[in-house]
């Protein structure tokens, strides 16, 4: 079925990239929703199955997975409307251009998910950035080009530092006499790897994939991309892109957790965790960008995920939980600011205003939006940002934790008085003549988003949990 | 010989580190993947034939010409100014990447390993930094470029000295090559003249908060 999958979707985005007609187009982004659902059911109903020697559709793949699926159909909606109503200088080459590289991007995270071999998964990182930068560049102004050098400069020297972490975790699997190295055979022979090689490798991985996943310290590059990339792109590379650098993180440091090493890779991790929630606390509490503010705040998601990890116990279950709440709350966010824009035809917080006013339904998403991503009830990410604190308090890390919580308040603080800004207050200066009128219908996804990410938070299903539990036994 | 090849490698960067001129830099690449060439075809002896061929193919004709000589016409067309910019004299760029090299040396002679080359460990370090110190010290977009691709010189070096065991890493080192070269290169360097015309870093730094 992956086979399928990749050759249908490679397919689909030549003949994207080469078609100039406009239905045809639609309603082959149409054929490969379709085709990625069934990937997804397909995979889900056959878990563990090892396919093409590399994959396997191991608990922690299948998550994401059916996390990307489920957010790829609103984000694909939403492109094609940001397509039609949107731009007015879209030519056919360009629209092709940029639906032929979301469904690469689409596709290539999925394959990274299942993929059981560093290589693979290294290869598939590759291919993300290719699709990303496209996206990145859609508007072809120097503001994007700037953006996208960015991403591709950083994301080619973090590809490189993986590539290295590859190198030295081949000299450590040398020593053991293993040739083989995907990650189960990795973990399998834990106990007999050189640990001086791991630990170098180890710490390359990690920076490397830190570029994927937005934490210190190669985080910057990826909030200019969903800063400069249109709305739909950037909620992908929000969800998408940033579960990809969890996952390579994941899946090493699930070797890590079985040898000695350790306590020394939790403090990798508490360090970079930290100064991520640090870093997105300076940025959130001074910010007047509403897209880079969502971008930071993805920042700090992430650094508290990295902590539940660190902190273990029930933390790594917090982490994984929060991850696929994450995936569901933060491209709500970022397709209504599609609806923003179009009413204030600007990003900045000194130019918006009154948002109730304008667009009532597309507030409240705002607003609701507001509440889930900073982790207040009854948000789902309450529930996993609780687990976490807990986890922290367990392990001991109090200072850390009283630390975290008083960044947290200080976010919620900075966030806030932006939304509230945005939501409330009339803004100085505006043609009310000139704002369209946005169809309720267009939020409609945004509020399925929110609503499962609570539903997922305080009624999981059985299958669900499930999954999360599996993917923990990976680490403990 | 293959330490002999492997320490002019090491030269070169000191040569790099005082190098006033764009197409010095350039030689440099070209003398680099010239090196990179002889090295490949002595360490990895284990290789079957055509592998073999197809990374030494690589490297004479990405990293020692295709590469250098699309830079070149990069310079030429976007009449980028020749000179190199450097945010530092080039006395203490010399004495930066000599440490580098001196602290590769320190930090190899600590590892107690059988299975590895150090002479490949500590070239490929010091290219490593060496690159990363480019990038931060100099203040053009192609300049950064040269670090990023001394860096990738770097990998591919230690690339090799687990190359006859796991030729497959080898391959993977070639993959990153040719797709950041097309990536950074092709696709985008072509861009930038477009947009805008002086291919200076500090255009590109509006992004910020």
């Amino acid at each position: 079925m992956l086979g399928i999958f990749l050759i249908g979707t490679l397919i689909i985005s030549s003949l994207l990239f080469f078609n100039k007609n406009k239905w045809v187009n639609y309603s082959l982004v149409g054929l490969f929703v379709v085709i990625l659902w069934i990937f997804g059911i397909y995979e889900y109903q056959h878990q563990n199955l090892t396919q093409f020697i590399f994959f396997k559709s191991d608990s922690l793949g299948l998550l994401l997975l059916l996390a990307l699926c489920f957010i790829a159909a609103p984000v694909l909606f939403h492109a094609f409307r940001y397509i039609e109503a949107h731009n007015v200088d879209e030519t056919p080459h360009s629209r092709g251009l940029f639906f032929a590289a979301m469904v690469l991007l689409i596709a290539a995270c999925c394959a990274a998910y299942l993929s059981n071999h560093i290589a693979v998964t290294w290869f598939f990182v590759e291919i993300t950035t290719l699709s990303a930068s496209a996206l990145i560049y859609h508007h072809r102004n120097i503001r994007a080009l700037e953006g996208v050098w960015k991403y591709v400069f950083i994301c080619a020297i973090s590809i490189t530092f993986i590539y290295i972490g590859i190198l030295f975790l081949s000299l450590a699997l040398k020593g053991a006499g293993v040739e083989d190295m995907s990650f189960d055979s990795i973990r399998e022979h834990y106990d007999k790897l050189n640990l001086f090689w791991l630990k170098l490798s180890f710490l390359f991985i990690f920076t490397g994939f830190t570029a994927k996943l937005g934490l210190v310290p190669m985080y910057t590059a990826g909030i200019d991309a969903k800063d400069k990339a249109p709305a739909p792109a950037g909620a992908l590379l929000a969800s998408g892109l940033m579960n990809l650098g969890f996952i390579g993180i994941y899946r090493m440091y699930a070797v890590m957790a079985h040898t000695p090493l350790h306590s020394w890779a939790n403090t990798v991790i508490v360090i970079a965790a930290l100064l991520s929630v640090f870093v997105a606390t300076v940025y959130m509490t001074r910010i007047k960008n509403i897209k880079r503010m969502f971008a930071y705040s993805g920042i700090e998601h992430m650094g508290l995920v990295m902590l539940g990890l660190a902190a273990g116990g029930i933390g790594v279950y917090a982490a994984i939980l929060h991850i696929v709440l994450h995936t569901l709350i933060k491209p709500a966010l970022f397709l209504q600011f599609n609806q923003v824009y179009w009413v204030f035809q600007s990003k900045s917080i000194y130019d918006v205003g009154n948002y109730f006013k304008y667009n009532k339904t597309g507030a409240i998403v705002v607003f609701l939006g507001f509440l889930s991503a900073t982790g207040m009830p009854p948000s789902g990410l309450f529930i996993s940002e609780f687990m976490i604190f807990q986890s922290l308090f367990q392990a001991h890390y109090i200072l850390i934790l009283l630390g975290v919580m008083l960044l947290l308040t200080m976010i919620i603080w900075g966030f806030g008085s932006n939304i509230f800004k945005l939501l409330f207050t009339p803004p100085i200066s505006i043609d009310e003549s000139k704002i369209p009128h946005i169809s309720p219908w267009e939020s409609l996804t945004q509020y399925i988003l929110l609503a499962t990410s609570v539903y997922l938070a305080y009624n999981p299903p059985a299958g669900f949990v499930t999954l999360i539990q599996d993917a923990v036994k990976l680490i403990q | 010989m293959t330490d002999i090849l492997l320490i002019a490698l090491a030269m070169s960067l000191l040569y790099m580190s005082i190098a006033n001129r764009l197409y010095t830099y350039l030689r440099i690449l070209i003398l680099q993947g010239i090196i990179l060439f002889g090295a490949t075809y002595l360490t990895l002896t284990n290789l079957n034939i055509i592998n073999l061929l197809l990374i030494m193919l690589e490297t004479i004709v990405f990293k020692a010409f295709a590469v250098p000589w699309f830079m070149n016409y990069i310079i030429k067309r976007n009449k980028i100014t020749r000179e190199a910019e450097p945010y530092l004299p080039n006395f203490v760029s010399l004495i930066i990447v000599t440490m580098i090299i001196v602290s590769a040396i320190i930090l190899s002679s600590s590892i107690k390993d059988q299975n590895l080359d150090k002479t490949f460990f500590v070239v490929a370090l010091s290219m490593l930094f060496t690159g990363l110190y480019m990038i931060v010290s100099r203040k053009k977009i192609i300049t950064h470029v040269i670090g990023y691709l001394v860096i990738e010189n770097g990998v591919f070096v230690l690339s090799l000295a687990v190359g006859n065991e796991m030729p497959m890493l080898v391959n993977l080192g070639i993959m990153l090559d040719i797709f950041a070269s097309v990536l950074i290169l092709g696709i985008f360097f072509n861009k930038i003249g477009d947009v805008i015309n002086d291919p200076d870093v500090n255009i590109l730094s509006h992004l910020k908060d």
